[in-house]
Formats: C-alpha cells, structure tokens, sequence
C-alpha cells in the first residue's frame, strides 16, 4: 500500500481496532459492507455518489444507503479506466470506471453525479452508456443562490432524485421520513462538529490519517452507525495519553474531490504538520451546522444548500467570501499555515488557487503549494516540502 | 533479380527489408538512425543488398560440389572477413579525420603526444577488432560507433592513466570525428570488399582462392534490380520517395505481423519512443489503432533511464527483473520521476529485483490501456519493437493480457524489429504489381 | 468569377468586425457601456437591445492565439500563479490583461462595466469570471444554464433560466443600460435570429452534396462567427447568411470543392466529421493536414458550440425568454455525453462520412472527458473508422506538428486501406 510502516502516534488497544475498523472499511473497494447491509432487508438499496456534496438525507429517507465513491486511492491497478482517458485529465474518473467495469460497483443500485465540473459531470454520461441498465443522474446545484430561482429548481432537482431512488426501493420521501434523516444527519453533523474541535483544541489526539478514515467510513455507514463511531473514537482516543509534538498546525485547501493516498497524510504528520483544518471528505460536512428541523423539510434542505454550505472551488462565489472565509478559517483554527494542495489536473481547485494564494500573501499567512493524485507514490518531494515549511514556521513563525 | 525494398526510419533504428518478386524475404539491413536520416536509409539499405547477397552466396555455396558439408563454416568465416573489411575502411576514415584535427588549432599544445596517443589507440582497436571478427572476443553492438567506441574509450583510458594525454582529449577527438565517418559511404564495391575478405579467410586456411572466386563473383556481379521501395516509420517523410511511395509505419506494421504470424488481429509494439496498438483483419488491414500521447512514459525509454540510475546494461534488466520474489506495484510511469522513485523505494527497504520488476508491470499497464483504447486484444496477439526483447516485460505482458482478457496465443519474433520493414517491403511489391497489372 | 463570389462574404465579416472594434474603441468616448460575455449561452440581442457592447473572451484568446501572442500570454498567467495544468483560454486572457489587453486591432479593448457570466457547457467560466471578477472590480451577473444531464430540456430548467433572466440578468442589464428592455424590438430580433440561422443550417447542410461545398470545420469556424458572437438577431448577419447562402449555391452548381488556403480542393478524397474545437495557432498547418490528404470534414461538433440549430431549434420571436433558455440548454457542450454520441453518430450518416476524427484538446475537459468512450462507442455503432489527436486550443506547447501528422497520415492510410478492401 504505501512505502510508511511506522505511525506517528501509534494506536493501542480498543482504540487500534477502532481504527483498525475504519481502515478496512476504507480498503473495501468491493463495498462488502454495502452488501452485507443490503442483505439484511431484501428492500433496501444503495446509492452510490461522487464528490463534492450530495443532499443524502433524501436518498436515505427514501430508504436507500448513500455511499460515497471517492476513486480507487492508491489500492487498485488501473488496466482499463486508462483507456477512456487522456493523460491530462485527473485520476479520480480513472479509478471510478475501474471499479465500475471491474464489477467493484456491483452493490449499488444507482448513482448520483453532482456537478462540480466538467469531468465528474462527463462522467455521469459515460456511465448512462456503460451501465445502461443502472440508474444515473447528474444532479445540477444551482449556482444562483437565490431562493426563489436557484432555490426552486434545486427544490425540484431533489425532487428528482427522490424519485428516482424511491423507484428503486419502493419507499416514498415522506416530509416525516425526510425530518427523521435530516434528524439522524444532523445528530451526524454534531458529532462531526465536535470531533472537529477536538482536533482544533488537541490535534495530537486527532492525526490526520485517524480523521481521514473517520470521514470516508461516513461515506459507507448509516448514519448512526458512524455518529457512534466518532463518539467512541472521541472518547478512546482523548483517553490514550497521546502527548503533543512539535508540530506546526496547518490547514489543508484543495483537496475536496480526488483524495490524496494516507501515505501523504502520514507523511504531512511526520514531516512535522499537524492539520488542524482541511477540506478532505468535504461532503461529509459541507453543511456543517444542524439544519432547521422545524417547517417543510424540503426547504430546509434548500435554505441549509443555499445559505450554510461551506465555500469551495466548485461552488460560485463572486463577492470574495472565499477569500475571507479561508483567512478568517486560518483565525479560527489557530492554523500557522496553509497548504494549497490540489490533484494534478483539478480544474476547480487549481483556477482557485491563485486566488487563494493572493488572500493569504495579503493576510501574510504563511502557505506552500503542491499536486497530487490519488495514486501518487512517491512522497520524498513532498517530505521536504512540508518539512521545509514546517521548520521555517518554528523558527521565523514564516515562511 | 527483381527486389522490392522497404525502409523503415524509425526514432533510434533504421531498418531496411529486401523481398523477392514472390515475397521471400532476401536481405535485412539495420543502422542507428544518427541525426540523418538520408544517411541512414542508404545504409541500412546497403547493409540490406550485402545480407540479400551473402543469403545468394550461401545458395550457390552449398551447391558447389568442392566444398559440401564445409560451405557453411566457409560461408561464416567470409561474412566475418567482409565484416571486418567494412570495419578497417571505416577506422582508416575516422583515422583520417582525426589525423586533419590534430594537426590543426586545437591541438596546438600537445600535438606530439596526442598524434602518438592516437596511433597507440588505433593500433590497439585493430587487435581487438581482429579478435572479434575471429570469434575471439563478443561484440556488445554490431555497429561501427559502438564497437569501435567502446574499444577507443578502453584504450584512451588505459593511456591516460599512464600518463599520456588527458582522457578528456583523448575522447573529444573521437567524438568530433565519429560523426562525419557515419555519414560517410564505403568506397569499395561489394565485389571488392568481398575478395579483401576471400583473401583475409585464405590466408587462414587450405582453401584454393581460385576454386571459389570464380563462383563469389558470379553472385557478387549477379545483377540485383530495385523495382520499388516504399518508406515508413517516423522520419519517412525525409526520404526521397514519390508520396505513394511512402506509408504510414501503422500500415506497415500490421501488415508486417501479419505477413510473420497470419492468425494476428491484434498488435503491440513498444519500441523507444513510442508504444502503437494495432488491430487488424484477417489480410492485416488496420482496422483501428491507437498511439502514446505526448508524454514518453510507458515506453522502452522509461526502462532506459532506469537502467542508467542503476548503471547497468538495457539488456541486464530483464534478467534482473525475472528474479522478482514479491510483487511491487508502482503507479507512476513518469520517465521524469522514474529515477526518484527507484531510489525513493530502495531507500525504503524495497528490493532491487522486486522494484524492477514492478517497473516493468507498470509500463506494460500503461500499454494494456493502449491497447483497450484500440479495441482490446484478439487472439493472436502479437508483441513487437525492442522491448519484446526483454524477457520481463514479456512475462508481464503475457499475465496481464491473460488476466484481463483469458488465454491468448501470443506470438513474438525475434527479428520483430524488422516488422515494419517487412510491411513497407511487400507493400513495395504489391504497389509494383499492382501497377503492372492496371498498365 | 468564383473568387470574386467568396471575397464578397468574407469582406462582409471584415468589415462586420471592424465595425463593431471601432465601436468598441470608442465606447469610452460615447458613454456605451460594455459588457464582456462567453459564446456559448451569449445573450446577444438583449444586449443589443439596450446598446450594450459585448466582448468576448474565448474569441479575443482564439485570435490571439492565431496572430501568435498566446504563447507568450500563458507564460505570463503561469508566471503569475496560474497552473500549466488548466484551460488555456483562460490563461491567454489572463495574459493578455496583464500585458495591456490589446485587441486584434492593436488598440486596447475597454474595461468590462459588467460582466455577463453565462454558465453554459462549461465549468470553467465560472472560475473565469471569478477571475476577471477581481481583476475589475465590476459587478457580475450570473446566469445559470443548468445541464442537459438526462438528455433534455425539462419544464424545470427551462423555468429556471428564464426566471433569471427575468428576475436577475435583465434587471441587471437594464440598471447598466439606463433604459428598459424593449420587447417589441427583441421579437423583431429574435425573428432575424431565425432567419440568419435557417440560411446558416443551409450552409452547414450543403456538405451533405458530393462534392462538398463547404469544409464544415475549418471553414466552418468562419461560418459561424457572426451568429456567434455580436450579430446575431441583426440585418447584418442576415444579410450576411444570404450572400454566403448563394455563394455556396454557386459552387454547388459548379460541382466545386471547398476553398482552402492554397485554392479549391480539387479531389474529395475523404469525407470526415471532427468532434472537439480545432488549434488555433498553428491553424492553418493543422488545416493543411486534411487538405493536403483529400480530406474535406463535411460536419463538425465545433460549429455547434455558440448554437445547435440543425435539429431544428430556431429563436421564437413569440416567447422571448423561455427560446432564449432554451437556446442556452441547447448548446453543443451543454448536451450529455450519450446525446452527443447519438449526434455524432446522425452526422457521420447524414453526411455519408467515410470516418470520424477526434481532436481532443487539454484545455477543454467539457469537450475532452470522455471523448475515448466517444470513440469507442461510433466505432462500435457506425463501423466506420475512428482518428484520435491531442493538441490544445492556444497552447503552442501542446501541438506536435510531426505527431499530429504522423496520426493523421496513418489515419487517412487506414481509411483508404479499409475502403479498398470493401
């Protein structure tokens, strides 16, 4: 898997196998737990998605797992997802068709593609030609923001996808099964929210490959299944006796699509950064605070999609709240630094980019910039890089 | 004789086929394309007639009641002789040349010990040449760079270190002077080169040069007419061929694999620069195919840079590879982090076989998506270009063609290198029949 | 006789463009109000329609990019930040900003006071005009033209674009203009619209005919420019249409091939459809490569970027704002990719196509994600022959001269070989 043996802040005990738990479920390419899930009610479906954000409370109330599918990583030979792409586009699709055409998809019953650019959004058509007989929609966010237009249609893009996913499970999105998931969601969030500062407040208790794996076992997991996780892991691991390094705290933006392999995670901790905030997983939390759970749940969804979604490079922002957001994050979070790390070939994440860059050489935040993918091997480049940063914080407190 | 010739100019080779009016193949020619590649079509054409002519020899040879059961001993010992004849007129020219550069500016200051260390090296090179052309020694490469280079650099070093002149000064004059020496034709007609090499073989055995001369020459002055010539490979283009003339090395290839294994319908060549998969019909008409885009990666290339960060020979890496106990799997094809990621994992405890062996799978990853991109592989399968010379890369092309698409025939020639040549050769023929039979 | 024919309508482009450069020149002066905008999606004739003057981008990259500058203007974006990874177009604007923002005819184009971003086919737009956004500090107005991802156009999406434009983008555009829409004057528009793009379908259908009369891409980019960018819905343009109409009438009678730069193609060697936007800096070399060979591209995907109007959508004069949506939806990026397939597929029939040709471009992922499934799949379906290039739009780092023809040649040879067996 990777070239890293040793890790930074080893686990023991009931907290290893809690960890040891999530690993797995990260390393299930061939979705065994969304089978075994599936197998325990013959009415139950699952429904795969790809990033960034997906409304799941309504797949879910509409009986039906939501399960993200974040690409193959750095775990699968890419024989034939090659072949439908030119070397310059990224390598998250590659990995996708992959386990699409080596049957690793096989558990999911359909699939929802939420624009975020013009790749992931192609791919939804390649996927209506390959697997013909599955279910697959692009599911268009609006861009407008505005409630009566943009607030409408997405009303109605729900309404779409509710549709689709109660044909495939028989169970219709009630208001009251909607409330009930958008409830369990939120219990979620919280959970999330306070695992969140938790790293913030003891990031040593936290390491980032930990966190990591926490997020991507709430792409496969029910709901309460992965609030419960985190709560037991919150708890085991500030009972470990971790003890802080010195570490500087650095916050991780770009990487919201494609992921980076552990080993980079890993060897960001060992080169001496501790991330206290990143955009990793980010449709785990891209609504991070509860939403309304009084009134029409619909428009809940809507109000919570148009008003309380976090910044990021896909989604439209003209009036400079990206820019402000990251550094008033920076704030927040007592993040010494920022690391601009994007997939090789992202489009949304690296047009952003210089963007970002010109907020925080404004702000005179310290940050450094580097490309991935999600297969990426080698990681002495990047090593040094962040080494490099790190040490030159400790010393100068910049870069 | 009617003869129709095919080049092929490829990126790091020039091959040149020759084929009779009923499409035998009669003589193979190749040459390092160098910066010129009208230089080194007429060589690898010249090199082409001389093995048509040696293959007529050895004909009329065996038909000879004196010798019987000895022509093909003879046969042997003459081709070394011719070989070396070619080899010693290259050396007096590059001695010629490298006599004018020291006797100009640049050597001003050690002109004495220069022009001396060059007669010692040169001396030295025609012994190890004589060893070699006796079958006392193996040569590494069968062109005159090469040989003669490797031999110079062993001298000049052993020179050097005795106090001669600089080893610096020593190369750079061979290096100056080699280039004009390649771009320079051989004087001498076949008929002259090969009675030098009736003499050279003579003088080493009991054999009546009168006995045999009468029946080299009748072939050697046999007349050998160039019907047609048809072109491919990267730099046809430059060739001096009327456009119809000039094919495209896609066509020619699959018509060559198919001309060496009829049952192929699909084609894989990875050769130094680039990797083509060709599908084709059962009269090796191309039906589709696909080539590597902009970057190098995946190519026979990638395996050179590795060789050159282990600092071992292109040809020891297959070996090296097959002795693999685990297997490694690396992502990144990149020719440019091909070395880095070598080191990156020997640092991190990886084997060296292991890791060689994982370099291998990889750009033969690289090729199966190539290949899905064409169209997938058909049975037979046949694998070509230089890198089907690697036995490694054959035993991963073989499991993971058989993982993805089941049991296959795979086909590899030994002399695929000359597939494209043989393509361009019988398209030549065709091309003049056809012609023929529209006049 | 027939060059005099053709010189009428191409001096009738030049002296189009001229004209509305000059305007441009001189909107400072006059008080017009400027709005920069993209192809795909555009809104020409509101625009119009309030005397507003549009700029757009793409175009001032691609003929930067054909007078040789863009090489030098991507430097300078990727100097400043910009990944060597991403869209082109966008760093050769970025580029040509920095470097004084001279237009085509060398005079500095104007500061947008608006920028018009029609999110349309292209994700990155959106980033693009984010971009500019910060660079002028203008107010911006988006449009957003949501995608045809199930293969059509829904009462919901149509809704959608056309409440904003009634809610967001004409108020907007009102405000900058200083007047009110006129909606009889926009009918009267649309109506032209119509008329300029049935005699434009004629145009592009006239290579159905054998010979062709027309090479539908890279004569085609031509053909398309005055719909595409400021014209449509004005005389000019149907006037222009009128005169190219005829002229092509004419070479049709005479039995005559499309021009090239080097004459009339005499011999139609190879009929081919392209999918994916063509190189612009080294366009006429890359132009040279088909005719060179005999091959004549009788339909292109290309063409339809700024407008799909052969499947008979034409601007309805009588519901403004929802033909203006559906115009947008309907643009060639802003279909699915099995759609896209199905239309390639009609034209390679249509047009009686001995093979299709793909050139996929780096910059563009809207075009080039997928395209080898594309490939993949009109092999499969129409048993003709698939080519596949890569180059980029104004990127001269990304053609390979050599590489390019290389593919080509083989192509062509492939085809040929394949025919003659059949």
């Amino acid at each position: 898997m990777s070239l890293e043996t040793l890790e930074s802040a080893p686990a023991t005990g009931a907290l290893a196998e809690l960890v040891a738990h999530a690993t797995r479920l990260y390393e299930d390419l061939e979705l065994k737990g969304v089978r075994d899930w599936k197998a325990q009610d013959p009415s139950r479906r699952a429904i795969g998605f790809l990033p960034v954000y997906v409304p799941r409370e309504v797949i879910h109330a509409a009986n039906a797992l939501p399960v993200g599918i974040m690409g193959g990583g750095d775990q699968i030979e890419i024989v034939r997802g090659d072949s439908y792409f030119q070397s310059y586009i990224c390598h998250l699709p590659r990995s996708v068709i992959e386990l699409a055409v080596s049957g690793r998809l096989a558990a999911l019953d359909g699939l929802v593609f939420p624009s975020i650019c013009d790749v992931i959004r192609n791919l939804s058509g390649m996927f209506k030609v390959l697997l013909p007989d599955r279910w697959v929609h692009y599911l268009d966010l609006p861009q407008n923001f505005d409630r009566e237009s943009g607030g409408r249609f997405y009303r109605h893009e729900m309404a779409t996808i509710a549709k689709g996913v109660s044909a495939l499970t028989g169970v219709e999105v009630t208001n009251e099964r909607l409330s009930a998931s958008i409830s369990l969601y939120n219990e979620n969030r919280r959970a999330l929210a306070q695992l969140q500062q938790m790293r913030v407040a003891s990031p040593w208790q936290v390491p980032a490959t930990e966190y990591y794996l926490l997020l991507r076992a709430s792409y496969v997991l029910p709901p309460q299944e992965h609030t419960d996780l985190i709560r037991r892991y919150m708890q085991l691991s500030a009972a470990s006796g971790r003890v802080e390094q010195d570490n500087i705290r650095v916050m991780v933006r770009g990487a919201f699509c494609e992921q980076p392999p552990l080993g980079l995670l890993r060897t960001l901790e060992r080169a001496g950064c501790y991330l206290v905030d990143d955009d990793l997983v980010l449709g785990a939390r891209f609504i991070p605070q509860p939403i309304a759970q009084d009134g029409d749940p619909w428009q809940a969804l809507v109000d919570a999609f148009l008003y309380h979604t976090l910044p990021t490079a896909s989604k439209y922002d003209v009036q400079a709240s990206k820019e402000a957001d990251l550094v008033q994050s920076v704030k927040e979070v007592r993040a010494d630094g920022v690391l601009l790390m994007a997939p090789s070939f992202c489009d949304p994440a690296l047009l952003d980019q210089p963007m970002l860059a010109h907020a925080l050489e404004k702000a005179g935040i310290p940050f450094t910039s580097f490309k991935y993918a999600e297969d990426t091997g080698q990681f002495q480049v990047i090593r040094e890089q962040a080494g490099t940063f790190a040490d030159a914080i400790k010393l100068w407190g910049t870069t | 004789m009617d003869c129709f010739v095919g080049i092929d100019l490829g990126s790091t080779t020039t091959k040149a086929v020759i084929v009779d009016a009923d499409g035998r193949i009669v003589g193979r020619g190749i040459t390092n394309s160098r910066s010129n590649y009208d230089i080194a079509a007429r060589v690898a054409r010249f090199e082409a007639f001389t093995n048509a002519r040696f293959d007529m020899l050895g004909q009329a040879l065996r038909a000879e009641p004196g010798l019987g059961q000895s022509s093909a001993a003879f046969l042997g010992a003459l081709t070394s002789g011719y070989r070396h004849e070619c080899f010693l007129g290259q050396l007096q020219r590059l001695e010629d040349h490298c006599r004018r550069d020291v006797d100009g500016a640049r050597y001003q200051d050690d002109r004495r010990a220069v022009g001396h260390a060059l007669e010692v090296i040169l001396q030295s090179v025609r012994q190890d040449a004589a060893k070699i052309y006796s079958g006392g020694a193996a040569a590494r490469s069968d062109f005159f760079r090469d040989m003669a280079g490797a031999s110079y650099t062993e001298h000049a070093a052993q020179l050097a270190r005795a106090g001669g002149p600089a080893f610096d000064r020593l190369i750079g004059l061979f290096d100056r002077n080699i280039i004009p020496v390649e771009n320079e034709q051989e004087t001498r007609t076949f008929s002259q080169l090969l009675m030098a090499a009736l003499d050279r073989v003579v003088q080493s055995s009991a054999l009546q040069r009168d006995a045999v001369a009468g029946v080299l020459l009748r072939v050697a002055e046999a007349e050998m007419r160039e019907v047609s010539a048809v072109g491919t490979g990267y730099g046809r283009v430059r060739l001096p061929f009327p456009k119809e003339n000039i094919r495209s090395e896609i066509l020619c290839h699959g018509l060559g694999a198919h001309l060496m294994f009829p049952g192929t319908r699909t084609v894989l060549d990875i050769g130094g620069q680039d990797t083509k998969a060709i599908q084709i019909d059962q009269a090796g008409v191309v039906t589709s195919f696909q080539m590597n885009d902009r970057c190098a990666a995946g190519c026979g290339r990638y395996l050179g840079y590795i060789a050159d960060e282990m600092n071992i020979g292109l040809h020891e890496l297959g070996p090296l590879a097959l002795g693999a106990r685990r297997r490694i799997k690396i992502n990144s094809t990149c020719t440019v982090f091909a070395g880095a990621e070598f080191r990156d994992r020997l640092a991190a405890g990886q084997a060296r076989e292991d890791i060689v062996a994982g370099l291998h799978r990889a750009i033969i990853l690289r090729a199966m998506s190539l290949l899905a991109r064409s169209g997938g592989i058909r049975n037979e399968f046949t694998f070509t270009g230089g890198v089907g010379r690697n036995m490694a890369a054959v035993k991963a092309l073989g499991e993971v063609a058989q993982e993805n698409y089941g049991q296959l025939q795979m086909n590899i020639a030994p002399d695929s290198i000359y597939t494209g040549a043989i393509g361009a050769a019988t398209f030549a023929l065709r091309g003049a029949t056809n012609s023929v039979a529209s006049n | 006789m027939t060059v005099a024919v053709k010189d009428l309508s191409q001096d009738r482009q030049k002296q189009m463009i001229a004209s509305h450069y000059a305007r441009l020149s001189r909107a400072g002066q006059e008080g017009r109000k400027v709005v920069y905008t993209f192809v795909p999606g555009n809104l020409t004739e509101l625009l119009n329609n309030l005397g507003l003057l549009p700029v757009l981008p793409e175009i001032n990259a691609l003929q930067s990019g054909m007078r040789g500058k863009t090489g030098e203007y991507i430097q300078v974006a990727e100097k400043a930040g910009h990944s060597e990874d991403v869209c082109t177009y966008v760093k050769a604007d970025i580029g040509m900003l920095k470097s004084g923002n001279l237009g085509p005819t060398g005079e500095p184009l104007p500061r947008p006071d608006l920028l018009l971003l029609s999110y349309t086919g292209c994700f990155t737009f959106l980033k693009w005009f984010e971009l500019l956004k910060r660079e002028y500090d203008c107010p911006v107005v988006m449009l957003h033209v949501p995608y045809q991802g199930d293969g059509q156009i829904t009462p919901a999406m149509r809704k959608y674009v056309s409440d904003q434009l009634r809610d967001v983008v004409i108020p907007a555009l009102e405000t900058l203009a200083g007047r009110k829409v006129d909606y009889d004057l926009l009918s009267e528009q649309l109506a032209l619209s119509a008329r300029a793009e049935e005699d434009l379908v004629w145009v592009l259908e006239s290579a159905k005919h054998r010979p062709s009369p027309i090479d539908a891409y890279f004569g085609g980019v031509y053909y398309i420019g005055p719909i595409f960018t400021s014209f449509r819905g004005t005389t000019d343009a149907v006037e222009y249409y009128q005169l190219l109409r005829q002229e092509i009438q004419q070479r049709m009678d005479q039995g005559l091939g499309p021009v090239t730069p080097e004459g009339t193609l005499s011999q139609e060697k190879f009929r081919i459809v392209v999918e994916g936007p063509p190189n612009w800096t080294s366009f006429r070399e890359f132009w040279r490569m088909f005719y060179g060979e005999g091959a004549v591209v009788v339909a292109s995907s290309y063409t339809k970027v700024g407008g799909l109007y052969d499947r008979g959508f034409r601007h309805d004069p009588t519901q403004p704002l929802d033909t203006l949506a559906d115009y947008c939806m309907g643009c060639y990026t802003n279909l699915n990719l099995p759609d896209r397939i199905n239309l390639l597929e009609k034209y390679i029939h249509d047009y009686s196509a001995d093979g299709f040709l793909i050139n996929s471009v780096k910059s563009c992922n809207s075009f080039s994600a997928g395209q080898l499934l594309i490939l993949r799949e009109l092999e499969k379906r129409t048993g003709r022959s698939g080519g596949f290039i890569e180059s980029d739009l104004v990127d001269p780092r990304y053609f390979s001269a050599a590489n390019i023809k290389n593919r080509l040649e083989s192509y062509f040879q492939m085809v040929d070989a394949k025919r003659a067996r059949a």
